[in-house]
């Protein structure tokens, strides 16, 4: 029989917070008690009464909060924000505060010994009162403060957590930490109360903050390894953003859509494929948002949905210049066929922008989405939170089936390449270059075409021009050489044929 | 002195019949029988039979005892096996500083 309980499966229990049960491969362990470390200001607060509130909204399991440090009246003024209504929660006796803060006027005076034995009572008491399946108890570090005695704080919380297993809740217990990298939580809180410890971090990194959580260790089960970035935002609290854990099982479509040029379409051997990722780089005032302006008007004409985000110009420039180059914006908006989101990159982080973009796109189901432009958004973040978006983004387009067009400014005007490319370039099924080619103290433009997966495309670097219409894509530049490094030379027609004859013959052989 | 005329109200909460329990409440008899023979009650709550009193008054260590009258409300902690350091925690003797300008009341 002993046996048999233990060699059994520990089941998780699914806590609701977005993103954080696939990082936990299912949840935290079933009626154990999982220690929640992080410094000031890492959300842990959030994240336990989340822990109660997605299981009252969700999965129908009532839950008590066990509060060391704040006043219940803050909890339910703080969280209201979150759009959890805890005090109404209390009234359909759904959620059961147990207050343990500290009283302001009265210090108690120790006088002999003593035990938490109260608050042990008082924690049954409103476990069985709302039927609870969760408890939530945060954070212990107040507790310590209070009582001299550490060592038998200790034990006392050790009896606590040991009661609150044999009572078959799950629970999640809060504790501080000093630093976010350095000793689990102050007081060696994990050693006593915990089997499972996660991790939340808020880091200072280049001056920006970024959250990750991390499993530290789940007891006899698995979980993703590693830090994984999330966010708290309104109306839906801690927000995970699984990366890694995601599912790379993409479907893969082979229905061409136009990139609204017939002649890139030509180039691309017949337009991209439906559900694509293509990724455009150019220096400034390449042409770069003219083919975001084709790839939406392109879509729009051909009856599909449209999601732009813009990063660089506000709506009224991108109207005007999209009418500048033959296409109405403004009429598509009218028949709901676009979208436009335009935002400054710096108003909000990166994990928020993305989970307002996820939001967006769920919201608004399009076909097709361009992000002009994606480099923009370097600025909001570091390098890794950066990449991480990317893949984010990318592969939550992937699932959803859309077609994806990003844009990325080069550093140089004559090229070079940014951080966007180097992180996105292997994401991306296409990659299109657009860049200046200077002739003779003339300034044109070029477009290569540099990657197509599963296509033939054409090689040639073409000279385009940029009328009225839009984009013109005329001849390859054949008597100039070192385009994309940015430095053109320009090379004699008969050099030009004799390397063109050497290869050919070389081909030829090659193949026999 | 005033305080000896107005009538004690003190609570104490235990949990369970344990001997830490015991102890407190033959403490606080002891202590009350001495100091307050006749003007005193005192009044035990096993938090386990009422777990919401010890909810409205956020006990959270037992034995926690808790000077209701007169005021101002004190509140101690533990088995009350200083009966110096409980007589201090109840007002009931003045604090060092008072005695040695006082001459005390011992």
């Amino acid at each position: 029989m002993r046996l048999k309980e233990k060699t059994r499966q520990i089941e998780k229990l699914k806590t609701g917070i977005s993103g954080f049960d696939l990082v936990a491969n299912g949840g935290l362990p079933k009626g154990r008690v999982t220690l929640v470390s992080g410094t000031a200001g890492s959300a842990k607060t959030v994240f336990a009464c989340q822990f109660l509130g997605e299981g009252i909204t969700k999965s129908n399991e009532n839950g008590v909060f066990v509060t060391f440090e704040e006043r219940p009246d803050d909890i339910r003024r703080n969280m209201l924000g979150f759009g959890w209504d805890i005090q109404r929660w209390e009234a359909e006796g759904k959620w059961a505060f147990v207050d343990a803060s500290p009283e302001p006027a009265q210090a108690a005076s120790i006088i002999g010994s003593y035990d938490f034995g109260a608050l042990l009572a008082r924690v049954e008491y409103a476990v069985s009162k709302v039927g609870a399946k969760r408890v939530s108890m945060d954070s212990i570090g107040a507790i310590f403060t209070r009582f001299p005695d550490a060592g038998i704080v200790r034990g006392e919380l050790f009896r606590i957590s040991s009661a609150l297993r044999e009572m078959g809740v799950t629970s999640v217990v809060t504790a501080e930490r000093t630093q976010e990298y350095g000793e689990i939580s102050r007081y060696g809180a994990e050693e006593f109360v915990a089997d499972d410890v996660v991790i939340l971090r808020n880091i200072l990194e280049e001056e920006k903050r970024r959250r990750t959580v991390e499993i530290l260790k789940f007891r006899g089960t698995n979980h993703q390894k590693g830090e994984y970035p999330f966010t708290v935002i309104p109306n839906e609290g801690v927000v995970v953003i699984p990366l890694s854990a995601i599912e790379l099982k993409q479907k893969s479509s082979n229905i061409r859509v136009s990139s609204g040029n017939p002649e890139l379409d030509k180039m691309c051997g017949g337009g991209f494929f439906r559900d694509s990722i293509i990724l455009v780089s150019g220096a400034t005032g390449c042409g770069k948002t003219l083919m975001v302006t084709e790839f939406i008007g392109g879509g729009a004409s051909n009856g599909e949905r449209c999601l732009l985000f813009a990063f660089e110009e506000s709506r009224e420039r991108l109207f005007r210049n999209a009418i500048g180059w033959g296409i109405d914006f403004e009429q598509m908006e009218k028949q709901g066929k676009l979208k436009l989101i335009c935002e400054y990159p710096e108003i909000m982080g990166l994990e928020d922008h993305l989970i307002r973009m996820k939001a967006a796109i769920d919201e608004f189901k399009p076909n097709r989405l361009a992000v002009d432009s994606l480099s923009a958004l370097e600025r909001v973040s570091t390098i890794k939170g950066f990449r991480e978006f990317v893949i984010g983004l990318t592969s939550f387009l992937k699932r959803e089936e859309v077609a994806g067009l990003f844009t990325s400014t080069t550093p140089t005007l004559m090229g070079g390449t940014s951080i966007t490319e180097a992180h996105i370039s292997t994401i991306t099924d296409s990659i299109i270059l657009l860049r200046y080619v200077e002739m003779y103290g003339e300034m044109r433009r070029g477009l290569t075409v540099l990657k197509m997966r599963g296509s033939m495309h054409d090689k040639d670097i073409r000279e385009f021009a940029i009328d009225s219409k839009g984009m013109h894509v005329g001849k390859p530049f054949r008597d100039v050489t070192g385009i994309l490094a940015g430095i053109p030379q320009h090379v004699s027609p008969e050099e030009i044929e004799r390397l063109s004859g050497l290869f050919k013959e070389e081909e030829y052989q090659g193949v026999r | 002195m005033v305080i000896t005329k107005d009538k004690f109200v003190l609570k104490l909460y235990i949990t369970g019949q344990t001997s830490r329990s015991q102890q407190a409440i033959a403490n606080m008899r002891r202590i009350c029988e001495g100091e307050l023979a006749g003007q005193y009650q005192l009044i035990v709550i096993d938090v386990l039979e009422r777990p919401q009193l010890a909810e409205d008054e956020r006990i959270l260590a037992t034995p926690t005892l808790i000077k209701e009258l007169p005021s101002p409300l004190r509140r101690l902690i533990g088995d009350m096996s200083n009966t110096e350091k409980v007589l201090l925690g109840l007002d009931l003797r003045p604090s060092t500083e008072f005695k040695s300008r006082r001459g005390g009341k011992q």
